[in-house]
C-alpha cells in the first residue's frame, strides 16, 4: 500500500490534475496579493469568483468566443472591485465587513441571474469548453505531453498572469507606486500620486483576476455552471496569499502545492479509503493550508498600510 | 515686486531674488482659525526658522503650501523658471511639487518597503512605462549625493536603514524633484547630536547652492545657530519675523509662549537608599531590536537618573522591565531592596508610578473619562470601590480636585480623554501617578509633543517629586531635557546600558557619541 502511494506521485494524470486544481488558485492568490499590496484586503473573492464563473460561462452561452466569456468575467470582478475599492478606499469602510458583503451580493446575485436566467432547467445547460491544449513537438512527448493534453489555453493565460504580475510589481514605475501605496501612502501622496486612484486601480485589477479564476471553472475545467462550485477556493487564495509573502513567484508555489496535496489526497482515497475514513483526505489540504500559515504568518511581512484606511491631509 | 532694490547690502536676503510669498493666508477650522492673515516671504538661498507651540499653526501653514489643506484667504505666489512670481494652485500637493516646493516630514513618507533609490524615483516617471530609466536617475542622484554631501546606501529597503539614514533618503527625494524651497519640520527630533550637526551642515551648503529652507523646530539653539531670519507664529498668527543676529532663547521663548517663562535654577538631588537596582539583567530575546543585555543600575531615592539614547536601542525594553510588562531572563531586579515578582499590579503595589512613552497607547483609553482614567491604575483600591461598584461620586470629586490642582484645562471629569490636547492628558497621566506619591517614577518621553508650557509644567512636578524623595528613572531621546533634569545620566546603545555618570561631569557632545555608540571614542 506505501508503494502504491508512492506510485501516485509517478502518474502523469495525478500532476494534470495538479495543475488543473491550482489554476483558478492562481489567478485567485494573484488578484488577493494585487490588492493586498495596495494596501486592501479583499474578501470578495469568494463571491466574484461565482460571479466570474456565471457570467463568463453566461456570455460563451449566449453566443460570444471563449475568449469574450473570459473579458466578460474579468469585466464583472473588475465591477465588484470598483464596488470594493469606492466603499473602502475614499469611505474608508472596514475592508473586513465590506469584503464579506461582496462575497454575499455577488454570490447571492449570481444564483439569482442564473434562477432568472434558467427558470426551469434541472440539469445545467452546457457549452463547449476550451479544447484541450497542443503543443507541436512537446504534445508528443510521453509524460510531459499527456500532463499538457489534459489543459487548456487558459492555463496557459494564468502562468503568463505570474510573470506578468511579477513583472508589473517589480520592475515598472506603477508596480513601485503599488507597492509604496500598500507600506506608506502618505509617501504615495507626498509624490503627487493619487493614492484612491492607484487603491482603486489595484482592486479593480485584482478583483479582475479572480474572477478569471472562476471562469476558469467554468469555461475549461467544466462546461457548466452550478450553484456551490467554488466552494471555499477564494478563502483558500487569501492564505495562500500570506504563505507567498505578496510575491507572485511563491503564489505560483504554493498554488501549485495546494492543487498537488488536493488532487493527491483524491487518488489516495481509492486506495487507503477502506481503511481511513474518506473525509480525513478531504481534510488534506485545508490542514496544509493552516500549517503553512502557522509556519509562515509569524514571520510574514504584511503590507503596512493593509487594512488601514487613508485619509487625505491627515496623518 | 517685495525686494528692495535700493539696499546695496548683498548679503542681506533681501537681495536675494523672492522665491515664495504668502500673502494673508487664513484657514478655520469652524470655530478655531488656525492661520489668521499670514503673509511671509523667503528669499533663495536663505535659511527660515518656522518656530511656534503646537497649535500655533505651522503645521497647518505648511500644509497649506504643500497643497494638503486649501487656504480661506490669502495667496501663495512662488517663482518660474524665469524667477517670476506665479500663483500656485491650492490643494494639489502634485502642483506644490511641480513648482518645486519640497517637505521633509516629521514622520517620514518614505514606503519601507521600497529601496531608498525607489523611494526617489516614485512618482517622478510616467507610471504606465515598462522601465524606470535607471542610468541618467542614478547619474543625477549622484550628483546631488556628491553636492550636498548626503550619503546613504540606496539599494536596500529602506526600512533597514537608521533613522538618519532615512532622513537623508528624504532629503535627497525632495532635491531630486529640483525643489527651490526645502521645508524641514522637526527633522532633528529624531537624530544624535552628531547627526544634527551633519545635517546642519548640509543644510547650509544647500542654502549656499541658492536653495531656500524652512527650518521648523522647537529646539531653540539650533535655530539660533543655524537660521538667519526666525518667524514667530503664536496662535495661528504671525508675531515676530526677525534677524536671527540678536535673538536669545530667552526671548524666542517668550515670543511663542506669549508670556515670560520663569528660568528654573537647577538644583541637585539628594540622593538616599537605593529604591531601584538592577544588576547584570537581560531582556528580550537575541535577535529583537528593542532588548536590554547586561544592564546594571542604581537608582537612589532623592535623585534623577536620566538614559540617553536613539529610540529603539533597548527603552522600551527597559520602560518594561521596570513597569513590570516585560520579565527579566537573567539578573536581579529590586525596588527599595526587595526582589519583586514581574507584573504591572506587583509593580504599582511596590511603589512604582508609570508615565509611559506613548499616551495614547499605553496611557489612557481614549473613550474613558478623564476621572475613570485617573483611577485606572488603582481601580481596585477601597478608595475607588466597594464591593465591585465604582464609587463614581468619590471619584469625580477626586478627578476634579486634580483637574484644578494640575490645572488640566478640559470641561470636566466626565468627558473622554481623548478629546484633551496632548499636554493636557499627560497631566492627567502625571497627576494620575503622583497622587499615589510613588517612591519610584519611570518617565519614558514625558515631554514627547509637548509644546514649551506643558513641557515646562512637567519638568517642574517631576523636580518636585525628586524632591519629596522619590527616584525617577527618565528615559529621554532630549538631551536638553536630560540635562536640564538628571542627576545622573547613562547611556542605552544596541541594548547595552552604561554607567550612569554625574551629569555635572559630561557634556552633549559626549553623550552625543555614545548615543551613537561610540563609547571607547567618548570615554
Amino acid at each position: 500500500m506505501m508503494l502504491a502511494a508512492l506510485e501516485i506521485l509517478t502518474q502523469a494524470n495525478f500532476w494534470a490534475a495538479a495543475i488543473r486544481i491550482a489554476t483558478p488558485l492562481i489567478f485567485g492568490v494573484l488578484g488577493a496579493l494585487i490588492c493586498e499590496r495596495a494596501g486592501v484586503l479583499n474578501l470578495g473573492i469568494e463571491g466574484i469568483f461565482v460571479a466570474g464563473a456565471m457570467s463568463g460561462w453566461l456570455a460563451v452561452y449566449s453566443g460570444l468566443p471563449l475568449w469574450g466569456g473570459v473579458a466578460v468575467a474579468a469585466g464583472t470582478g473588475a465591477l465588484f472591485g470598483l464596488l470594493h475599492g469606492v466603499l473602502t478606499v475614499p469611505l474608508g469602510l472596514s475592508q473586513h465587513v465590506t469584503g464579506l458583503g461582496i462575497t454575499m451580493l455577488a454570490t447571492s446575485s449570481t444564483y439569482f441571474g442564473y434562477r432568472v436566467a434558467f427558470p426551469n432547467v434541472s440539469t445545467p445547460p452546457r457549452i463547449e469548453p476550451f479544447p484541450p491544449l497542443h503543443i507541436p513537438f512537446l504534445s508528443e512527448l510521453p509524460f510531459i505531453g499527456t500532463v499538457i493534453g489534459q489543459q487548456s489555453a487558459f492555463t496557459v493565460l494564468a502562468f503568463a498572469c505570474v510573470g506578468a504580475v511579477a513583472v508589473l510589481l517589480a520592475r515598472t514605475p506603477l508596480g513601485l507606486a503599488i507597492r509604496a501605496v500598500g507600506d506608506n501612502p502618505e509617501a504615495v501622496e507626498a509624490q503627487g500620486l493619487s493614492v484612491m486612484g492607484l487603491r482603486i486601480g489595484a482592486v479593480m485589477a485584482g478583483s479582475a483576476l479572480m474572477a478569471l479564476g472562476g471562469a476558469f471553472l467554468t469555461l475549461s475545467a467544466f462546461n457548466a455552471f452550478y450553484f456551490g462550485m467554488i466552494n471555499g477556493r477564494g478563502w483558500v487564495c487569501i492564505a495562500l496569499t500570506v504563505f507567498a509573502s505578496w510575491r507572485p513567484g511563491k503564489a505560483l508555489i504554493g498554488a501549485l502545492l495546494f492543487g498537488a496535496l488536493d488532487a493527491y489526497q483524491l487518488r489516495i482515497q481509492t486506495i487507503a479509503g477502506g481503511v481511513v475514513p474518506s473525509q480525513v483526505f478531504l481534510m488534506l489540504p485545508y490542514l496544509f493550508s493552516i500549517a503553512a500559515l502557522v509556519a509562515v504568518a509569524r514571520r510574514a511581512d504584511y503590507p503596512r498600510a493593509l487594512m488601514k484606511p487613508y485619509f487625505k491631509g491627515q496623518r | 515686486m517685495h525686494s528692495d532694490p535700493s539696499r546695496p547690502d548683498s548679503g542681506s536676503p533681501n537681495s536675494r531674488p523672492l522665491v515664495l510669498s504668502l500673502a494673508g493666508i487664513t484657514k478655520r477650522f469652524g470655530a478655531l482659525t488656525a492661520n489668521n492673515a499670514i503673509s511671509l516671504d523667503i528669499h533663495a538661498g536663505e535659511i527660515v526658522a518656522l518656530l511656534g507651540e503646537n497649535g500655533a499653526g505651522k503645521t497647518t501653514l505648511m500644509s497649506i503650501l504643500f497643497g494638503h489643506y486649501v487656504a480661506d484667504e490669502g495667496t501663495i505666489h512662488i517663482a518660474d523658471a524665469t524667477g517670476a512670481l506665479v500663483p500656485l494652485p491650492g490643494g494639489s500637493a502634485e502642483a506644490a511639487l511641480g513648482a518645486g516646493i519640497g517637505m521633509v516630514h516629521q514622520h517620514f513618507a518614505l514606503a519601507e518597503n521600497l529601496t531608498g533609490y525607489e523611494n526617489i524615483i516614485l512618482g517622478t516617471v510616467p507610471l504606465w512605462r515598462p522601465g524606470f530609466g535607471r542610468a541618467a536617475a542614478r547619474r543625477k542622484i549622484a550628483g546631488l549625493m556628491r553636492q550636498s554631501g548626503l550619503a546613504v546606501d540606496l539599494d536596500i529597503p529602506v526600512g533597514r536603514l537608521s533613522v538618519g539614514e532615512q532622513q537623508r533618503v528624504e532629503i535627497l527625494k525632495a532635491l531630486y524633484r529640483d525643489v527651490r524651497v526645502l521645508i524641514l519640520d522637526e527633522p532633528t527630533a529624531v537624530l544624535t547630536p552628531q547627526e544634527a550637526d551633519g545635517l546642519a551642515d548640509t543644510v547650509r551648503r544647500l542654502a549656499a547652492s541658492g536653495l531656500a529652507v524652512i527650518f521648523i523646530s522647537h529646539k531653540l539653539h539650533e535655530v539660533l545657530a543655524l537660521c538667519e531670519r526666525i518667524v514667530v507664529l503664536r496662535g495661528g498668527a504671525k508675531v515676530a519675523d526677525r534677524p536671527a543676529l540678536g535673538a536669545s532663547r530667552a526671548l524666542l521663548a517668550e515670543l511663542m509662549v506669549g508670556r515670560p517663562i520663569p528660568t528654573r535654577q537647577r538644583t541637585a538631588g539628594h540622593p538616599g537608599t537605593s529604591v531601584l537596582r538592577l544588576a547584570e539583567v537581560d531582556v528580550g530575546r537575541p535577535g529583537e531590536r528593542d532588548r536590554l543585555t547586561g544592564a546594571s543600575l542604581d537608582l537612589r531615592t532623592g535623585e534623577i537618573v536620566g538614559i540617553a539614547g536613539v529610540s529603539g536601542n533597548g527603552q522600551g525594553a527597559l520602560a518594561a522591565l521596570v513597569a513590570g510588562l516585560q520579565p527579566a531572563r537573567a539578573g536581579v531586579v529590586e525596588i527599595a531592596g526587595q526582589a519583586v515578582g514581574s507584573g504591572p499590579r506587583q509593580r504599582l503595589a511596590a511603589g512604582v508610578g508609570r508615565i509611559p512613552e506613548d499616551r495614547h497607547r499605553d496611557g489612557t483609553v481614549g473613550a474613558l473619562s478623564v476621572a475613570e482614567n485617573y483611577v485606572l491604575e488603582t481601580i481596585a483600591a477601597p478608595e475607588n470601590q466597594r464591593g465591585g461598584f465604582m464609587k463614581g461620586r468619590a471619584i469625580r470629586e477626586r478627578a476634579a480636585a486634580a483637574i484644578t490642582a494640575y490645572d488640566i484645562r478640559c470641561p470636566g471629569p466626565d468627558v473622554a480623554i481623548r478629546s484633551l490636547s496632548g499636554g493636557n492628558m499627560q497631566k492627567v497621566v502625571l497627576a494620575r501617578v503622583l497622587e499615589r506619591a510613588p517612591r519610584l517614577i519611570l518617565a519614558h518621553q514625558p515631554t514627547r509633543g509637548l509644546d514649551i508650557g506643558a513641557t515646562t509644567d512637567v519638568h517642574r512636578r517631576l523636580l518636585a517629586a525628586r524632591d519629596r524623595g522619590a527616584g525617577v528613572l527618565l528615559i529621554s531621546e532630549d538631551l536638553d531635557e536630560l540635562f536640564a533634569l538628571a542627576d545622573r545620566i547613562a547611556v542605552i546603545h544596541a541594548g547595552h546600558l552604561s554607567e550612569a555618570l554625574p551629569a555635572e561631569g559630561l557634556d552633549v557632545r559626549t553623550v552625543g557619541l555614545m548615543m551613537a555608540g561610540h563609547a571607547g571614542e567618548a570615554a
